[in-house]
């Protein structure tokens, strides 16, 4: 009996994934043939509240308002096109094989399913890349500005993980184009009344009842009011919990808060552990600062990477002969060379910056060098190409990434862990969905570049619209709760007294030096190396760190009107308890593989090593009541059109 | 190589809500490394004003990559700054020296209410959209996306004004609290591609009425473009005037003919 099946006899919740019949290139039609369908004209009896306004919540509110239900759409902005999908930089991959070079929707489902170290389930990933076609005929007709080449035909370039070119990009503003696209979208039924939009509306809550997701509890950050919101459905497509580490690529605001206290509610948290650390960022410059920034994976088309090969180096970059360098990458993984994936980019930077050899002031860097492919191309196309990320670096970095090359090092910027969902992207709560980074279906232990665009948008267009309505039909003309109903009352008057409990404490530390310690610890602890010591050593930390959170925690101002501290307190709150599974979900998962890299499970060549055997499994962790308790469960991960192998990009 | 700007002095404006009367506080930062961002400057301060006991001081921000455009403030007398073509997030010190004495305002303009300190309502600027701003395209029914050959030229030019990222630095320059730079970047993006051709002139209608109704009138003052912090070029104004122009007599014709 493998580790997988003992886990399974004891799991404590029904996990069913709901996978359709049939051979996988098949399921999705499958389910579509069979599903149940809710008539246009009883659609609007339907309420649907969507969470979150980036690329999934966006498209998922602007197509289940087009379809004809009532949608309620939740941000936490001031506007809708805020959310962080805008901040995406490289590109977005669809099955197009408009190169003519062997793509396929097969082979993007596969590069998927390996780029994700054999950790994601199967069927959900060749959904999406099925409709990755979708997408991208999507976003042109509402107006996207991709790049074309000059005959007028859409370009593409590549991307880590990917053997083909199947990237395609708005210079290096895909996200904020994408989201612009989705939010135009989602502003035209705001504009035709199909969608009622709450800005600088923050979910606190969620109330279940008997057994089904019944509605949220906001609180409104101008004015500090808690209100309730009833609906048929909950879409909760509110983004990932990187801001775990503090320092971070995600934005300021992003947090876990929404996803949390679902999971507080019942809601499973799968694989918390995979967590992904991006190759190439901005290295941290001084104590103070507050985010990081991320350069998009796009730069490694052109960019080479390399360090010096002797530590002691202090010569310019450019002063350093060929043979003093060491381009790492293409010297481990020749095939990949520069474009190697994500998770194992990273962790060949860490090495070598831990051995001394690291550039800038710091150390704490590698060198991501221009001067070649501006040999070869020119000045003016690299312009083309980068332009807007080197005059990024520039101003943060004060350096001419023209004349030096840049300096990258890893940092945390996407969470493939999240709300287990089944194939519906239904959570285990009836009723409740969870959509794009939220949830953790589609990208295993490591999300290749590209895909978080393409798996929001493939959430929200191309898979809700569906599966909601297969979830509604059953439920017309049934009577449902309303805001009158005890649980909603009783859940506001829970987060009004969280709240005001944050104001009552009067200790001496801001919820940012909370947030910073603990981001350290997990960092330190459960970043791109994780131990079995350094786990449980977080494990101590983290309870003692939270308690002094309670006890000496300092808010000021007021609970009735705009406070960003107090909303920080809240976040932060929810932060620690999530770090806590983070670190028990690492602990647990003793093999390393994509994002996970336990030291103690490696090949000799200091790779991953996974143990199919026993952890070939989802984690789903269930609320027991405190942080530091969880209680597991496991879906068995089965692999029928892809062969296990062993990730190699050599 | 870092260096340290020593007793930089912050008159920064705080005003408890939209109807309360606000006031200049100073504050005096003793030292902060040149490598640190504006806004990082703004977060010491607040983690100190937090500690102390007092109120910190509120003002918009998120993404600090100039991308989400959530980010603000007059910083003295200039929207987003000193440094051209650069969000207040993008800001940092090192566009500043020892001793200075930084002003740190909201952005005024009637239209943007307001909420707290240096915190201001956008809400006009979704209207705006709402009204009119995008391609109506149902989810589903979308033709191949290599259907339509766009040339080269046209996609670089309608991204050069998509890539408009709503900050309302545009608005805030104006000495009329005008619109124009941000209503004609999206009109110039739509118009320009042929998928928004059909909508042509019922959306700068739309869009141009909207915008009248909340915001000031352009009188080719320049200052958004000099503001804005992706240089958007003034251009998309004179091509929203010209679009707004021919549909009084095309679209009125089309409506004749119902």
């Amino acid at each position: 009996m493998t580790l997988t099946d003992e886990l399974f006899a004891k799991n404590t919740v029904k996990l069913d994934s709901k996978i359709p019949d049939g051979p996988v290139a098949d399921k999705w039609d499958n389910y579509k043939e069979n599903m149940k369908l809710v008539n246009p004209n009883n659609k609007r009896k339907f309420k649907v509240i969507v969470v979150g306004t980036g690329l999934a919540g966006a498209s998922a509110a602007a197509t289940l308002a087009e379809l004809g239900y009532q949608v309620d759409a939740f941000t936490f902005h001031d506007s809708a096109r805020r959310a962080h999908s805008i901040a995406a930089q490289g590109g977005i991959n669809g099955a197009k094989n408009y190169k003519g070079d062997g793509d396929s929707v097969h082979r993007l489902f596969y590069d998927t399913v390996k780029g994700g170290d054999f950790r994601a389930r199967e069927a959900n990933v060749h959904r999406l890349a099925q409709v990755s076609v979708d997408i991208i005929d999507q976003m042109v007709a509402q107006g996207v500005p991709f790049a074309r080449e000059y005959g007028g035909l859409l370009d593409n370039r590549s991307f880590g993980g990917a053997q083909v070119s199947r990237t395609f990009y708005a210079r290096g503003q895909t996200g904020q184009q994408l989201l612009l696209g989705a939010y135009q979208q989602f502003s035209r039924q705001v504009g035709l009344g199909g969608i009622s939009l709450y800005n600088r509306s923050e979910l606190i809550d969620i109330v279940v009842i008997d057994g089904r997701a019944s509605g949220i509890v906001v609180r409104d950050l101008v004015t500090g009011e808690i209100t309730s919101h009833a609906a048929h459905a909950v879409v909760l497509a509110t983004g990932g919990y990187g801001n775990a580490f503090f320092l971070s690529t995600n934005a300021m605001a992003c947090n876990v808060t929404a996803a949390w206290r679902a999971h507080r509610k019942g809601a499973l948290f799968a694989n918390p552990c995979y967590t992904q650390i991006h190759p190439t960022c901005i290295p941290q410059s001084d104590d103070s600062q507050s985010k990081l920034t991320l350069m998009s994976e796009s730069l490694r088309n052109d960019g080479r990477v390399w360090v010096p090969v002797n530590p002691n180096e202090t010569r310019l970059a450019r002063d350093i002969p060929e043979e003093e360098r060491d381009y790492y990458l293409e010297r481990l993984y020749p095939s990949f060379g520069n474009l190697a994936p994500r998770d194992i980019s990273s962790r060949a930077a860490k090495r070598l910056v831990d051995k001394g050899q690291g550039v800038g002031p710091k150390k704490n860097g590698v060198y991501l060098d221009f001067s070649e492919a501006i040999e070869r191309l020119g000045h003016d196309v690299v312009q083309e190409r980068y332009g807007n990320l080197f005059e990024m670096y520039e101003r943060i970095a004060g350096e001419n990434p023209y004349e030096t090359p840049m300096r990258i090092y890893p940092a945390s910027h996407y969470t493939m862990g999240g709300l287990w969902v089944d194939y519906e992207l239904q959570t285990n709560i009836p009723g409740l969905y969870a959509a794009g980074e939220a949830n953790f279906s589609d990208h295993g232990a490591n999300r290749l570049g590209a895909s978080a665009l393409m798996q929001g948008l493939s959430d929200g267009y191309f898979v809700l619209p569906y599966t909601i309505g297969n979830g509604l039909a059953p439920l017309l003309n049934k009577p449902m709760p309303g805001i009158d109903h005890p649980e909603f009352k009783a859940a506001e008057e829970a987060a009004r007294e969280r709240f005001n409990a944050y104001l009552a404490i009067n200790g001496t530390k801001s919820p940012d030096y909370f947030h910073r310690e603990l981001g350290k610890i997990i960092w330190d602890y459960c970043g791109m190396e994780r131990t079995e010591e350094g786990l449980k050593k977080a494990l101590e930390l983290l309870p003692a760190l939270y308690q002094e959170f309670k006890t000496d925690l300092r808010v000021t101002g007021e609970g009735d009107n705009m406070n960003q501290t107090l909303e920080k307190a809240g976040r932060v709150d929810d932060f620690f308890q999530l770090g806590m599974l983070m670190c028990r979900d690492a602990l647990d998962r003793k093999e390393s593989c994509g994002g996970h890299f336990r030291s103690e499970y490696q090949t000799d060549e200091g790779e991953a090593l996974r143990d199919d055997e026993n952890y070939c499994h989802v984690a789903a962790w269930q609320w027991g009541g405190d942080p530091m308790t969880p209680n597991l469960n496991v879906e068995p991960l089965e692999f029928e059109a892809v062969h296990l192998a062993t990730r190699s990009y050599k | 190589m870092s260096n340290h700007l020593k007793n930089i002095t912050l008159r920064i404006w705080r005003q408890a809500g939209p109807a309360a009367k606000g006031n200049f506080e100073t504050h005096v930062v003793d030292e902060i490394t040149d490598e640190a961002s504006f806004l990082e400057m703004l977060d010491i301060l607040n983690d100190k004003l937090v500690t102390e006991g007092k109120e910190a001081v509120v003002f918009d921000h998120d993404c600090r990559e100039g991308i989400c455009g959530t980010c603000s403030l007059m910083i003295d007398g200039q929207a987003h700054g000193p440094q051209r073509g650069t969000a207040t997030c993008q800001l940092h010190m090192r566009q500043f020296k020892s001793n200075d004495t930084i002003t740190i305002e909201p952005w005024r303009a009637s239209a943007f209410p307001i909420i707290k300190d240096l915190m201001v309502d956008r809400s006009a600027f979704d209207r705006i959209i709402e009204s009119g701003g995008y391609i109506t395209a149902d989810t589903g029914g979308a033709p191949d996306a290599n259907l339509i050959p766009i040339s080269k030229i046209v996609a670089d030019a309608a991204m050069d004004s998509a890539a408009c990222i709503g900050c309302g630095a545009c608005v805030a320059a104006c000495p009329n609290g005008a619109a124009n730079l941000f209503t004609g970047a999206k009109i110039a993006h739509l118009s320009r591609l042929p998928q928004g051709q059909a909508e042509r002139y019922s959306r700068v209608e739309a869009m141009v009425e909207t915008m009248d109704e909340r915001f000031g009138s352009c009188t080719n003052h320049g200052e958004c473009e000099a503001a804005c912090p992706k240089e958007i070029s003034i251009d998309v104004i004179a091509l929203m005037n010209k679009d707004f122009r021919k549909a009084k007599f095309s679209n009125r014709k089309d409506l004749a003919r119902k």
